[in-house]
């Protein structure tokens, strides 16, 4: 039994080798994102639904959107307090786009966190970048 | 020593029952919760509405491909229509042909000079039984009460089937990425994206906000929609006085854009 320490070293190794991804991202845990509002829509105060509703159901929202848009050729949205909205994803001063206007620093921040990448891009158009 | 163990499994018991139905707990609760969104969805009153949309084409109000020019620029423009440079890859919704291929059942050697070499507009014929909608195989293409056939771009998956199936040519397959080729982007239309189908919608996007298609719009009383089952309408007005074509009417779709020629 004199192969005692190459032993403990390789234990070592593996130990260091199975734990580096623990190490590796140590104290770099991704801090939970918090979406930027815009000026316009830190004076609206609201969004369309309340916002623990909006953070579960907005895809929910644009896609019963959408479809009512394209399909019913309804296109006015009313929401429990009585507001009306034009429902539109980035077309328009009421649309998400309108109030959320930098998707940079709304849309994104939680979509990069959550590893969500919605394909509406390729064909909506998004609010010019410099935008803060 | 007895008493206690008995006690502390009673709590824990207890608590364990608790914590087990607070899950569904909490989903009554929420599911209370979304009943309270009974958010509303309204059509705009200011909509123009029909019956049957139709479309009647006065080729006589125009001479050249000049007097066509608007009419196409301003369909283009509002939609993002790109301009691809590869013929193969062009994107129409609206566009001009001769008269011996787009009235292929009417064409003969003595047609007289005016109509051999006028030029026509052609488009989506929103057909009364259009085969692209049997042959979209996602409902990406579908036909709305009111006869405008359109298309759900968001299921377009781009097989091509409508493509095929349409026997006017009225649609276009985005071989390539659209946004390089569009010179100034509408903000207020989505473009497309590689890989789907397009075609003229009819405007619908404006009809829903009480306006007429744009290339009514720009065509100087040179394009007339309106309702095809309303009797008091401008274009039964024209249809009743004026002789009209339709492209391709034996294949029995059932054309909704007529000619006066
Ligand atoms: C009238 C302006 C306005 C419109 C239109 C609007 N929003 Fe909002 N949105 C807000 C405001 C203001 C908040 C912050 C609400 C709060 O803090 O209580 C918000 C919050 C949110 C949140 C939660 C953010 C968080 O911090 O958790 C999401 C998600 C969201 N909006 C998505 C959307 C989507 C999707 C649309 C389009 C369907 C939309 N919003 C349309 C103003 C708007
Ligand atoms: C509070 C964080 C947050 C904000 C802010 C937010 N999203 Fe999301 N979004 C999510 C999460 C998380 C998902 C993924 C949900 C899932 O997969 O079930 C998602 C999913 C979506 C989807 C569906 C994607 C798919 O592929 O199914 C769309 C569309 C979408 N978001 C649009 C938007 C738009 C537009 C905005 C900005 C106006 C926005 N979101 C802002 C967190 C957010
Ligand atoms: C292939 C191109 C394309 C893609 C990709 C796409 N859309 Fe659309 N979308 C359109 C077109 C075209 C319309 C019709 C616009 C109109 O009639 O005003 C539309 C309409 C809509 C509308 C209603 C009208 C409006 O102005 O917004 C909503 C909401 C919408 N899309 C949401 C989405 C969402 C959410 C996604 C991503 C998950 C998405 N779309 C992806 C092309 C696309």
């Amino acid at each position: 039994m004199n192969d005692k320490n190459k032993i403990i070293t390789g234990l070592i190794i593996f130990v260091i080798f199975i734990t580096f991804p623990f190490w590796y991202n140590m104290g770099k845990a991704a801090p939970v994102p918090e979406p930027k509002l815009t000026e316009k829509a830190k004076l609206e105060k609201e969004c369309i639904e309340p916002k623990e509703f909006m953070k579960a159901e907005h895809m929910q929202i644009l896609d019963v959107w959408r479809e009512s848009v394209v399909r019913n050729a309804s296109r006015t949205y009313v929401s429990k307090t009585g507001k009306k909205f034009n429902m539109s994803l980035a077309s328009g001063d009421d649309s998400c786009i309108g109030c959320h206007s930098s998707k940079a620093d709304f849309c994104d921040k939680c979509h990069n966190y959550a590893s969500v990448r919605p394909y509406c891009w390729t064909c909506h158009i998004e609010p010019p970048k410099e935008k803060k | 020593m007895e008493n206690s163990r008995r006690s502390f499994l009673k709590i824990a018991g207890i608590s364990a029952l608790g914590f087990g139905t607070k899950p569904v707990l909490n989903a009554f609760a929420s599911g209370g919760n979304s009943e309270k969104h009974e958010a509303e969805i309204q059509k705009n009153p200011a909509a123009l509405k029909a019956k049957r949309w139709a479309m009647v084409i006065d080729t006589r109000k125009y001479k050249s491909e000049e007097d066509l020019k608007p009419i196409i620029e301003a369909c283009d423009k509002i939609h993002n229509i790109p301009k691809h440079t590869n013929k193969r890859h062009e994107i129409m919704w609206i566009w001009i042909d001769e008269f011996k291929y787009v009235f292929t059942n009417q064409e003969h050697e003595f047609v007289d000079d005016r109509v051999k070499h006028l030029p026509f507009l052609v488009l989506c014929n929103h057909c009364e039984k259009p085969a692209c909608v049997r042959a979209c195989p996602t409902k990406a293409t579908f036909k709305r009460d009111d006869g405008i056939v359109l298309m759900d771009f968001h299921r377009c998956i781009g097989c091509r089937f409508c493509m095929a199936a349409c026997p006017y040519g009225s649609r276009s397959f985005n071989f390539r990425d659209p946004r390089p080729f569009i010179k100034e982007e509408n903000k207020e239309f989505p473009t497309r994206m590689k890989g789907v189908v397009e075609k003229c919608n009819f405007c619908a996007e404006r009809l829903a906000v009480g306006k007429m298609p744009a290339c009514v719009e720009a065509s100087n009383g040179a394009m007339v929609a309106g309702d095809l089952y309303d009797p008091e309408s401008e274009i039964r007005k024209l249809l009743k006085n004026n002789y009209t074509i339709r492209r391709k009417p034996e294949l029995g779709a059932g054309p909704a854009i007529y000619y006066i020629v």
